[in-house]
């Protein structure tokens, strides 16, 4: 279920503006990878490109190879819309489907592609995705009202739900504790902890405490100013990163120096 | 001014008095032109109504016999003309919003925006002039081959002026404005509900039916409102394109077609006199009830699953 990522010389352009340049790096299996750096710095962009979600972006095109496994997600008859299957993303805003009750949200990627699934198949779907995501015991009296209606963190935990249920062999998080409250952001936390155990998980994040508390290893990006492009500073072990990095730069954001 | 420390008031500057005052009298006016409209309409339209052939000469028997196959032709009329118009446009709003490099999209909704801006009496001369001439073959070729299908039943039209050419026209006519509402709800689809569904491995087309079409729900139904409406009260090119013998019938393609009310007004009231203008004015209180009926139904089908509008 879970797969190494191998990301090789990656650069990422939007149009012609180099954002990202030059990143290589190796994810484990079963880790917990956070992505932290300012904002610009191109963590987010270098993110989505694990997944092909900069594509939506008129323009933004990569140089370079991602490898899940040993395929490369950029070959040339390579569809974007597997690889989206196999690599899940929560978003940095909850996004659950307004139109849709929670538990057509948590079938919606299940039903793509004309997909047929029996009731029972259904109902056993989104009682496991949904307790895998921490929300079953919340929300089971209520599966056919809007997802819209939950808490932000509820509604979080509903699109971690979505993203599970087409068992992805990798999940991409995109700062998503950013728009909640400590109590849910907890919540997440220990929702990351135990799917772990089943996915690779790939995090952004501007919390430092957060990246140190749920991240196997880190990896730090740093712009050298406006205009430039983001760069892989360092990568290494969280505990490593966080006590004692080989880099200046990095110890100065890690300590609040800067940025 | 004795009890000063319980009460505060607002300082009242003269530009909020007047922007308000503005505002409310903008507000007001709407209600008095409609008001107005539904007075007039209802005190010409009384003696109408319980008017005799004897009295009233365009009358055969009563005003409600009178009124029956033209509120029918309304009715089908326009609604064969949103049939037809309505996955045309949502198809060309959809293309517009999602599918057209950028440039190309502005180009084409300009476009369809100018369509708007021809007047009525033109559509009608190019129904009589070109699309009345073009699509008889066609019509033959139907009555012909799938006569045996009700709609399609024969004798052919001669002329091509049938309800089925009126309806295109129409169609045609609300394609504009169905087409900008549409367009403009897409446009609107939040990017976060496109980018959950495109992650979740969803293809252009299923991002589109998971987000933009819920999404835009609302905003079809109203644009398809509209388009009705505009449908509905169409006088001009449905006066000239179908040639109406005023009955009540579903076949598309024969010279015998329901008139509508809107064009019947415009081709009876030049002659009328007496009681039989008010006659006319009671058809067109008629058509306003409809057209109400019409808009309070579309209200209801956009409120009725709220919890799932994407307004929350």
């Amino acid at each position: 279920m879970s797969k190494r990522i191998e990301v090789r010389d990656l650069n990422v352009y939007y149009s012609k503006f180099l954002a990202v340049e030059g990143v290589s790096l190796e994810i484990e299996p079963r880790s917990v990878t956070a992505f932290i750096g300012p904002s610009g710095c191109g963590k987010s962009t270098f993110l989505r490109t694990l997944n092909r979600m900069h594509e939506v972006i008129p323009g933004a095109r990569v140089e370079g190879e991602v490898l899940i496994d040993g395929n490369n997600l950029y070959d040339p008859d390579v569809d974007p819309v597997l690889v989206r299957r196999q690599v899940g993303m929560v978003f940095q805003r909850p996004n659950p489907f307004p139109t849709m009750s929670i538990k057509e949200n948590v079938l919606a990627g299940v039903k793509l592609n004309n997909a047929r699934i029996s009731k029972s198949d259904a109902d056993d779907l989104v009682e496991r995705s949904l307790q895998g995501a921490n929300l079953w015991n919340e929300v089971k009296d209520r599966l056919d009202r809007p997802g819209s209606g939950l808490s932000g963190g509820q509604q979080q935990r509903l699109c971690i739900a979505r993203a599970i249920a087409v068992s992805p062999e990798v999940i991409l998080m995109d700062e998503p504790c950013s728009a909640l409250d400590p109590i849910s952001t907890l919540a997440i936390e220990d929702l990351i902890e135990d799917l772990k155990l089943q996915y690779t998980i790939v995090i952004v994040t501007h919390n430092m405490q957060q990246a140190s508390r749920v991240s196997d290893k880190t990896a730090f990006f740093n712009i050298a100013g406006t205009g430039k492009p983001g760069k892989l500073i360092e990568y290494d072990q969280t505990t490593t990163i966080f006590s004692n990095p080989t880099v200046k730069a990095t110890e100065d954001y890690v300590s609040g120096r800067f940025g | 001014m004795s009890s000063a420390a319980t009460t505060i008031k607002a300082k009242q500057r003269p530009g909020d008095r007047v922007f308000s005052g503005s505002a409310v009298f903008a507000g007001s006016m709407i209600l008095v032109t409609l008001a107005a409209v539904a007075i007039f309409l209802i005190v010409q339209s009384v003696p109408a109504l319980f008017a005799t052939s004897e009295e009233a000469s365009i009358l055969t028997t009563n005003f409600w016999d009178y009124v029956w196959p033209l509120l029918f032709g309304t009715v089908w009329a326009a609604a064969l003309a949103l049939l037809m118009a309505l996955p045309v446009s949502i198809g060309i709003a959809l293309f517009i919003s999602h599918y057209a490099p950028r440039r190309l999209a502005s180009v084409l909704g300009y476009i369809v925006d100018l369509l708007a801006a021809v007047p009525s009496v033109v559509f009608g001369l190019w129904g009589i002039g070109v699309l009345a001439p073009a699509v008889q073959p066609v019509y033959s070729w139907l009555v012909e081959n799938l006569g045996w299908f009700p709609l399609f039943a024969g004798p052919v039209s001669g002329t091509g002026r049938t309800i089925l050419t009126a309806a295109i026209v129409l169609a045609v006519m609300v394609l504009p404005i169905m087409t900008a509402i549409c367009r403009e709800v897409f446009l609107q689809t939040p990017v976060l509900h496109e980018e959950a569904a495109l992650a979740l491995g969803a293809t252009r087309w299923e991002m589109i039916r998971m987000a933009v079409l819920p999404f835009g729900r609302s905003g079809i139904v109203s644009a398809s409102v509209l388009g009705l409406g505009r449908a509905l009260g169409e006088t001009m090119a449905v006066a000239m394109v179908l040639s109406a013998t005023g009955v009540i019938s579903f076949q598309l393609l024969t010279s015998v077609n329901p008139s509508t009310i809107a064009a019947n007004i415009a081709l009876s009231f030049p002659e009328a006199y007496g009681l039989n203008v008010n006659v006319l004015i009671a058809t067109g209180l008629i058509l306003f009830v409809v057209t109400f009926a019409v808009n309070a139904f579309a209200r209801w089908i956009v409120s009725r699953r709220k919890d799932f509008s994407g307004a929350n």
